[in-house]
């Protein structure tokens, strides 16, 4: 097998190929970036309003509700097809790479919602009583009181949903997304040996989701400072 | 016209009924103590006043004015005036102490900064905790904490303080400190309504005490009266079980 990866190497690793592995492990970087951060944004809306106790937003709170419990138990797959089918009739040129992203969002937003939620129940109720009484509006009390305590919750599993959310793109590969494990698989029809085609997409999955647990750990480490110098 | 007045509040934590027809007047700069065994509404009292348990009926007049406590605009109207301190002092954790201070203030009530500062420097020196200014509440002391909330409370520059077992949590070495910072307010001028097991600061600080059992007043006067020849036989049980021990 060693004699066949050193025969093979010289045209693997072509100018060609490396451009089209690195445009793949930029799309799959790129979508769990923007799954991850719009999912964030999302997220951090819809545990918000689950949190509220105010009237007027009960019934987005079921909605809110709703949505969460119904996305976290569909398969990722089955989300990527249900998108894909429910976008190309409506918008025909839409790209795979897009209706790919799409689903993530709608993924990660039910994820995360559920990680920040648990970080803003950790703060304790009478936090909230002293901005209340100190008459903070609702958002004031989220942005200054609640999420910067929070954060310390929030962001381990925050950091190990979207590493796993890395290797999880593979699956939009199936719909004929060119990320990573469907670059690996083109390699391969090729004929280039699987321990060669694999082997590089392995290397690639690992330097995109180390540094992110690295970035993890640093910022875990500087929040837990910043609060107890 | 008393400053502030209350005619039977009455409030329930689910079907409990906690506060039962409580009625009490109380005038510009008087300090009026509440006391009573645990659980009689002392502290569900000034948390229905500023509205943290709304009220279920009753009414809260604040300089004369009927306070709603379903009215958002009313409730903040309200919460400018009043201040409370809890037992826990709450500070905001992720927050130093000057900023603590100051946070509501200059955010809130949009005072200049400079001038907020100026004044939170002021109350943290009153309350000697001007050197902790930079410091976060989970680097200091109970005691020091509940100075540093006194002040927040100060900042705000209300027209009534509520004090709600401010010196309940503290090491007894701590409870002189706190209750001597209070001591200094009441010099002030300042109305306050005080909930405290500290008898003998009770007796020492305050213009009236309020006897309260079972979520309702037993007996108003003055501290002298209350400490010494209670009219209501509860009044007597429970001071003379207090001073007792």
């Amino acid at each position: 097998m060693l004699q066949r990866i050193l025969t093979e190497a010289p045209e693997f690793f072509s100018t060609y190929n490396m451009l089209f592995l690195l445009e793949a492990a930029g799309r799959t970087l790129g979508m769990t970036l923007i799954g991850c951060s719009i999912g964030f944004a999302l997220g951090l809306v819809l545990a918000a309003v689950r949190g509220s106790s105010s009237r007027p937003l009960a019934p987005f709170r079921t909605l809110s509700i709703i949505y969460v419990e119904t996305f976290r138990r569909i398969p990722f797959l089955v989300i990527l097809f249900i998108v894909l089918y429910a976008i190309q009739p409506v918008f025909p040129d839409a790209s795979l790479t897009l209706i790919a992203t799409v689903a993530i969002c709608l993924l990660s937003t039910a994820y995360l919602s559920e990680i920040i939620r648990a970080g803003l129940e950790s703060v304790p109720q009478q936090q909230l009583e002293s901005a209340a009484v100190l008459n903070f509006g609702p958002l004031r009390t989220l942005f200054s009181v609640v999420l910067p305590q929070a954060w310390r919750v929030i962001l381990p599993p925050a950091v190990a949903f979207a590493v796993m959310f890395i290797k999880d793109t593979a699956l939009a590969s199936h719909m004929g997304v060119v990320e990573l494990t469907f670059a690996g698989k083109i390699f391969v029809e090729r004929g280039f040996s699987p321990a060669l085609g694999f082997g590089a997409i392995l290397v690639l999955y690992f330097a995109l989701s180390w540094p992110l647990s690295r970035l993890g750990v640093h910022l875990e480490k500087r929040l837990a400072a910043a609060r107890n110098p | 016209m008393p400053q502030l007045e209350i005619r039977d509040l009455h409030c329930s934590y689910g079907a409990e009924p906690v506060l039962r027809g409580v009625s009490l007047a109380i005038e510009r700069g008087e300090i009026v103590s509440l006391i009573g065994p645990s659980g009689s509404g002392k502290s569900t009292l000034l948390r229905a006043l500023i509205g943290l348990n709304a009220p279920s009926s009753g009414e809260v007049l604040l300089d004369g004015q009927r306070i709603d406590y379903r009215d958002r605009a009313s409730l903040r109207s309200l919460r400018e005036r009043l201040s409370i301190v809890f037992q826990q002092y709450n500070l905001f954790q992720n927050m130093t102490v000057l900023r603590n201070v100051m946070i509501a203030p200059v955010s809130i009530q949009k005072r200049p900064r400079g001038e907020v500062e100026t004044s939170a420097m002021a109350l943290l020196e009153k309350v000697g905790m001007a050197a902790k200014r930079d410091a976060y509440p989970d680097e200091l002391s109970g005691g020091q904490q509940q100075r540093v909330a006194i002040a927040r409370a100060l900042a705000l520059q209300p027209q009534i303080l509520l004090l709600d077992e401010v010196t309940s949590a503290l090491d007894p070495e701590r409870v002189k400190e706190v209750l001597d910072t209070i001591r200094a307010l009441a010099r002030d001028g300042i109305t306050m309504l005080i909930v405290s097991h500290e008898m003998a600061f009770v007796r020492e600080v305050s213009n009236r005490v309020v006897m309260m059992d079972q979520g309702k007043v037993i007996e108003i006067g003055e501290p002298q009266q209350i400490f010494t020849a209670p009219r209501e036989s509860r009044t007597r049980d429970f001071v003379g079980k207090i001073l007792k021990h």
